[in-house]
């Protein structure tokens, strides 16, 4: 069944990347999928967001105008994305930039400050890996597993990148509310 | 088969270098910029050139200029900068050359927009240049495809001698897919015996022209030239056909809109909808033959031309059809790519 | 009977489409001779401008490319890029080179781009039939200018070499004449300077040379070269304006 996902923050706060490790994690599962940027004035600073698609049939359109899942960490995205989400869809967001009232009682809508646990934890720019690892605790997407995989092969064997995501990846798995 | 993920923009240019480009000459524009970036990374290292032109203008005819020596040159750029390049297709068209021209299309007139577009259609497909001439325009759909058909591309110009252009959009260029290089055969340049290449005091010099004061002189060479697109016309085109065997709907969408009407059909035949694609994979020639026996079966109720534009290929296929059954549009443009809902609706209520 | 004086292997036995006294004969030749005496006619390709040496694909012997107005630095480029061994020229006019084609020149010499430009000013357009040039000298009559270049309106000429001279990528830029046999002697050398410039890889070469046009100027061939000593000398003076011995390339 298709999964697809958005990805939705500020410029700088790594949307990209975080996007790219399930992208990648996708392929490293043999899955077929497509990863589509937003792209123009937004990477100077404005809104970024980005679309994966993973199924095991080829994807058709790539355009994810209702995702099933959406991880946003600033407030004009979720207030710009959050009446789109498909009903019985999952929100990952972040809490402690993001005040979520939303009337929707059909999607699962889950809070982590994960600004402020990247600050209290020596992990500046980690907010969206603790995020990540949140959201794979919460979905079905795909393993911590592969998704350290993914991680490890995109950081080319710099070592302090990897160790500090994997330390954000696992505070945001193992974060409880 | 081991795949990577790679943006369409990229993946242009690794498989133009798999097929044995290894002269890039661009100039910087939204959103194909990235093919640019990659080509200076990659090129200097295989002895190859990359530079970056003062101009779209510059740019084309130094690609003539890699050409007329006989081997394979490519340039890239979006909307706005292929028409300053339209000069030097006409004269690379004129001169017999062969050559490859990226199109990452964006939203026009004018400086228009940077978002996804197919509305230089028209420009590729009919009018690249003054003159009468043609390019063989590939309309990939999916990054895998834009790694096949910049390799057709070249072996297709080589053939026919004539200028050919990858027809792509914003989308296309900036999406990641994973994508193969397995299938990519190896290039064996072939014998270019018309080169301006130094003629080593063995041969007659050669001459690349397209100047013909005689009028008959000139007329001869068009029609000589138009003898070759003739026969890429019948031998080149090329399509997919999705569902289309018991379809009463039949849509018809290139590149980024054939995606989402892909997905708009799977949605409307869960409905019992019966509605089918053709994808034109090449633009010239358009593949009308994909339209032989729609245009005569009774049971094809309609032709909706999903296009993210004004209505171009519309047209196209309205001559196709012979105007034997309705076409309609279903299209966007200023950069806006359909929705699966807004091309679903449209066939639900053509079905009603 | 010996042969004292032999048409250069470097031309093809055709009679040209110049005009009378039209001193494009004389530089075909000089670029022909040159060629030849360095015996690069098997390796060298031109590039022919639009304009009146238009047809100068017929009249060289070496392989040639007929490139859009303009144009023919950018496909020189591209050609030396492809056969960097090769000897790459254009031969271009004044409107061609300093009018619609200027940025391609510019660029082509800021680059650096080791090729050789014979550039012909004549201070007029000459295939279309005499109207200003981006060289038309001020109060010069053509047909765009009846009442003489007035430059509040169509501002001043160009000086070539002088501007292109300003450029780091320049190696060599030399102004010369054919109005006597001084000076098609010093052309001669200069042209074929500006090709030993490029088998040595120093970079760009440009050699203007100054000439004349008998038809569109109005005058008998031997008026417009004494028109020429006397008007375009004073504006457009001969010389070296630069000469970079060891050529512009780091690495060549």
């Amino acid at each position: 069944m298709l999964k697809d996902i958005l990805f939705a923050g500020f410029g700088g706060q790594g949307i990209q990347f975080c996007s790219k490790v399930v992208a990648n994690a996708a392929l490293l599962e043999n899955k077929e999928l497509s990863w589509l940027p937003s792209y123009g004035p937004e990477m100077r600073g404005g809104t970024s967001n980005c679309a994966v698609c993973i199924d095991d049939e080829p994807i058709a359109s790539p355009l994810v105008s209702s995702p099933r899942y959406l991880m946003v960490l600033n407030a004009p995205s979720y207030d710009k994305f959050i009446n789109l989400v498909q009903p019985g869809g999952t929100v990952i967001y972040d809490s402690s930039l993001i005040n979520a009232d939303t009337e929707r009682s059909d999607i699962d809508v889950f809070g982590i400050p994960a600004t402020r646990m990247a600050n209290d934890n020596d992990l500046k720019g980690g907010a969206n890996i603790i995020a990540l690892g949140y959201m794979i605790k919460k979905t079905d997407i795909l393993s911590l597993d592969i998704i350290k995989t993914s991680i490890e092969k995109m950081s080319k064997g710099r070592q302090q990148l990897i160790a500090n995501n994997f330390r954000a990846l696992q505070l945001g798995y193992e974060y409880s509310e | 088969m081991s795949k990577v993920l790679m943006k369409g923009n990229e993946a242009i240019g690794e498989a133009a270098i798999y097929a044995g480009c290894k002269h890039f000459f661009g100039y910087p524009i939204t959103p194909q910029t990235e093919l640019s970036a990659y080509m200076s990374k990659k090129l200097p290292k295989i002895g190859g050139t990359f530079l970056q032109a003062e101009s779209e203008v510059a740019a084309i005819n130094m690609v003539m200029g890699a050409a007329s020596a006989g081997i394979r040159a490519m340039t890239s750029s979006s909307s706005p900068g292929i028409s300053l390049k339209t000069e030097g297709i006409s004269y690379i068209a004129g001169c017999d050359l062969p050559c490859l021209i990226i199109n990452v299309q964006r939203g026009g007139p004018g400086l228009g927009g940077i978002q996804p577009s197919q509305s230089d259609y028209n420009q590729a497909t009919k009018a690249p240049g003054h003159g009468d001439l043609h390019l063989a325009v590939f309309a990939p759909a999916s990054v895998q495809e834009m790694v096949s058909f910049v390799c057709d591309a070249f072996d297709t110009a080589e053939k026919y001698r004539m200028p050919a252009m990858l027809l792509a959009d914003g989308l296309l260029g900036q999406m990641m897919e994973p994508v193969s290089f397995d299938d990519v055969k190896a290039y064996t340049p072939a014998e270019k015996p018309w080169a301006a290449n130094g003629h080593k005091n063995r041969r007659p010099h050669n001459i690349i022209n397209s100047l013909y004061l005689k009028p008959e002189e000139l007329e001869r060479t068009n029609f000589e030239r138009f003898e070759r697109y003739a026969d890429l016309c019948k031998n080149g085109q090329r399509y997919e056909a999705y569902m289309t065997e018991d379809a009463e709907h039949i849509i018809v969408a290139f590149g980024i809109a054939s995606r989402v009407a892909k997905s708009a059909i799977s949605e409307a035949r869960k409905q019992g909808v019966k509605v089918g694609l053709i994808r034109p994979q090449t633009l010239y020639p358009f593949p009308v033959s994909a339209f032989d026996t729609i245009k005569d079966d009774p049971k094809v109720k309609r032709i909706m031309s999903v296009e993210l534009n004004m209505g171009q290929m519309i047209n196209d296929i309205k001559l196709a059809v012979e105007c034997k059954k309705p076409v309609e549009l279903i299209n966007r443009t200023g950069g806006i790519v359909p929705s699966v809902k807004e091309v679903y609706d449209r066939i639900m209520e053509a079905n009603k | 009977m010996s042969i004292v004086f032999q048409k250069t292997k470097g031309l093809t036995d055709v009679p040209t489409h110049y005009c009378p006294g039209c001193t494009h004969g004389i530089v075909h030749r000089l670029v022909g001779e040159a060629l030849e005496e360095l015996d690069v006619l098997g390796d060298a390709v031109g590039v022919a401008p639009v304009g009146c040496s238009v047809m100068a694909y017929n009249y060289f012997t070496c392989d040639m490319v007929q490139a859009a107005h303009g144009r023919a630095p950018a496909v020189a480029t591209g050609l030396k890029r492809a056969l960097p061994d090769n000897v790459i020229f254009t031969y271009q006019g004044d409107g061609d080179l300093a009018a619609i084609g200027t940025a391609e020149t510019v660029h082509a010499a800021t680059r650096g781009e080791n090729i050789t430009i014979i550039f012909i000013n004549n201070a007029i357009y000459g295939m279309t039939g005499g109207q200003m040039a981006p060289t038309t000298l001020p109060g010069q009559v053509t047909q765009t200018t009846p009442y003489g270049r007035d430059t509040d309106t169509a501002g001043y000429p160009i000086r070539v070499c002088e501007m292109l001279s300003t450029l780091d990528g320049v190696a060599y830029a030399e102004r010369v004449s054919v109005n006597n046999i001084k000076n098609i002697t010093r052309a001669k050398a200069a042209i074929k300077k500006g090709f030993e410039n490029q088998i040595a890889k120093k970079g760009f070469s440009i050699i203007e040379v100054v000439s004349s046009c008998p038809t569109n100027w109005g005058m008998t061939p031997s008026e417009a070269l004494k028109w020429l000593d006397e008007n375009m000398l004073s504006y457009y003076p001969l010389g070296v304006y630069k000469d970079v011995a060891e050529g512009v390339k780091h690495n060549a």
